[in-house]
């Protein structure tokens, strides 16, 4: 059974008020041809998880522009201003995650951890609400694991089993999000055959991987 | 002295930290241009939290790579022996305790070495990124920043922004001087011989120490 579907094939599986991993560091490795699909289709009422918000017309900054989100769960919105503005006028809630606890909540749930503890945001706004547990004499706070109905991924090279290859700083959130979602998609800048990567480079193995699709098709 | 100088200066005197080996991690804007002052003969292996060690100078106009740019978006080189890994590995280093120094900027940062840097509540939101990860893993944590915003101190005996991380910050470099977050206080060690120790002082809300040794600054 093959995984590769069409770009029309993807979209009709994201839904309005789904909630949606995207990978990517300000646009470097995310999926833009399904995001500009997802644009075209204008769905509602997101909930998007990725580091940030991209840039106005770049990256996830495309969904936000658009209003297509309600919620985005995020490291960082200071490249575009746009995510500031709605969420100053209330349109859209922002949960700001230090980007390493956002790594490793995603992480977590991707690997059946029921949390984990870090010293990341003691004493800061970021342990509002959240458990203190002392080890030795440290303290840490107790992080929940995130996961989402959809991940979006993107790979420089996917061979048909889904198995992804990712080109120098486009790998970043997008191994974590590959085991942190119902249904896994990979935007492939090109697709090979079965043993085409060698699978000592194979970076994300494709077992995690539901739908490949063809950047650009 | 003007921006640039005083940003030179800062540069320069954040490099002098550096030790051979070193894993280093740059914040965006200032920090970035440390970069360009290493000493001869020290090697700093650049770390860059969106996925990679190894980092070099910014790409050459026309040599930019696709997907090799710095967690500020900005296209860069690597140097031999570089390499790549996910978000997850990237914090490991980060929060681990494997990056030597971390060096950023602040809005204010005070007696205690606590550091607010993330957000100014009603205005600016930009979130914290990297930047709490950062401080609390890296072994020492330096702050490079102007020693004023448009005469607003920013050196106090208690900050009153949200903060990036509580009792962090080992050292404050400024055009002015180098201080040191030593048992809750804050010693002058390095000045610039440009001020003097009241001229340091009046700019500084939190109360200077100045150490016995209080050296001149090399700019």
């Amino acid at each position: 059974m093959t995984k590769i579907k069409t770009l029309q094939e993807v979209l009709a599986c994201i839904k309005d008020d789904m909630s949606i991993m995207i990978g990517g560091f300000l646009g470097t490795g995310t999926p833009e041809g399904i995001i500009d699909g997802l644009v075209d289709k204008g769905v509602k009422n997101l909930t998007i998880i990725g580091n940030d918000t991209g840039f106005e017309n770049v990256g996830i900054g495309k969904l936000i522009t658009n209003k297509l989100v309600k919620r985005v769960i995020t490291s960082h919105i200071g490249t575009n201003p746009e995510t500031g503005r709605q969420m100053n006028s209330g349109e859209i809630a922002v949960e700001l995650v230090p980007q390493g606890t956002l790594a490793e909540r995603i992480r977590s749930a991707g690997a059946g951890l029921g949390g984990f503890l870090t010293p990341t945001g003691i004493g800061t706004l970021v342990e509002e609400g959240k458990e203190k547990i002392v080890i030795g004499d440290k303290e840490y706070l107790l992080e929940l694991p995130l996961k989402a109905d959809i991940a979006l991924l993107k790979g420089a090279k996917v061979d048909v089993k889904g198995n992804i290859y990712y080109d120098m700083a486009a790998r970043n959130f997008n191994p974590l999000m590959a085991m942190a979602a119902d249904l896994v998609i990979v935007e492939a800048e090109e697709i090979v055959e079965a043993g085409e990567i060698d699978p000592n480079h194979v970076m994300t193995p494709g077992i995690f991987v539901d739908i490949l699709v063809k950047e650009g098709k | 002295m003007d921006t640039h100088q005083a940003k030179e200066i800062i540069a320069k005197r954040v490099a002098k930290e550096f030790q051979n080996g070193y894993v280093v991690n740059l914040g965006i804007g200032l920090p970035t241009l440390v970069a360009n002052y290493v000493p001869e003969g020290i090697e700093v292996i650049l770390q860059s939290e969106n996925g990679f060690v190894g980092m070099g100078p910014s790409a050459e106009a026309g040599k930019e790579i696709k997907n090799l740019v710095n967690a500020g978006g900005t296209p860069v080189s690597l140097i031999p022996g570089a390499a790549f890994f996910d978000s997850a590995t990237s914090f490991a280093i980060i929060r681990g305790g494997h990056v030597d120094v971390t060096v950023l900027g602040a809005l204010q940062v005070d007696e205690k070495g606590n550091l607010a840097n993330w957000m100014v509540p009603g205005s600016m939101v930009p979130g914290m990124g990297g930047a709490m990860d950062l401080v609390v893993g890296a072994k020492k944590v330096i702050v490079a920043m102007n020693h004023t915003a448009r005469g607003i101190k920013k050196i106090l005996k208690k900050c009153d922004l949200p903060l990036t991380a509580k009792a962090q910050v080992n050292l404050i470099i400024t055009e002015m001087g180098v201080i040191e977050v030593i048992n809750q206080r804050l010693v002058l060690k390095e000045i610039n011989p440009h001020f003097t120790i009241k001229e340091v002082q009046a700019s500084t809300e939190a109360e200077l120490i100045i150490a016995e040794n209080l050296k001149v600054m090399e700019l």
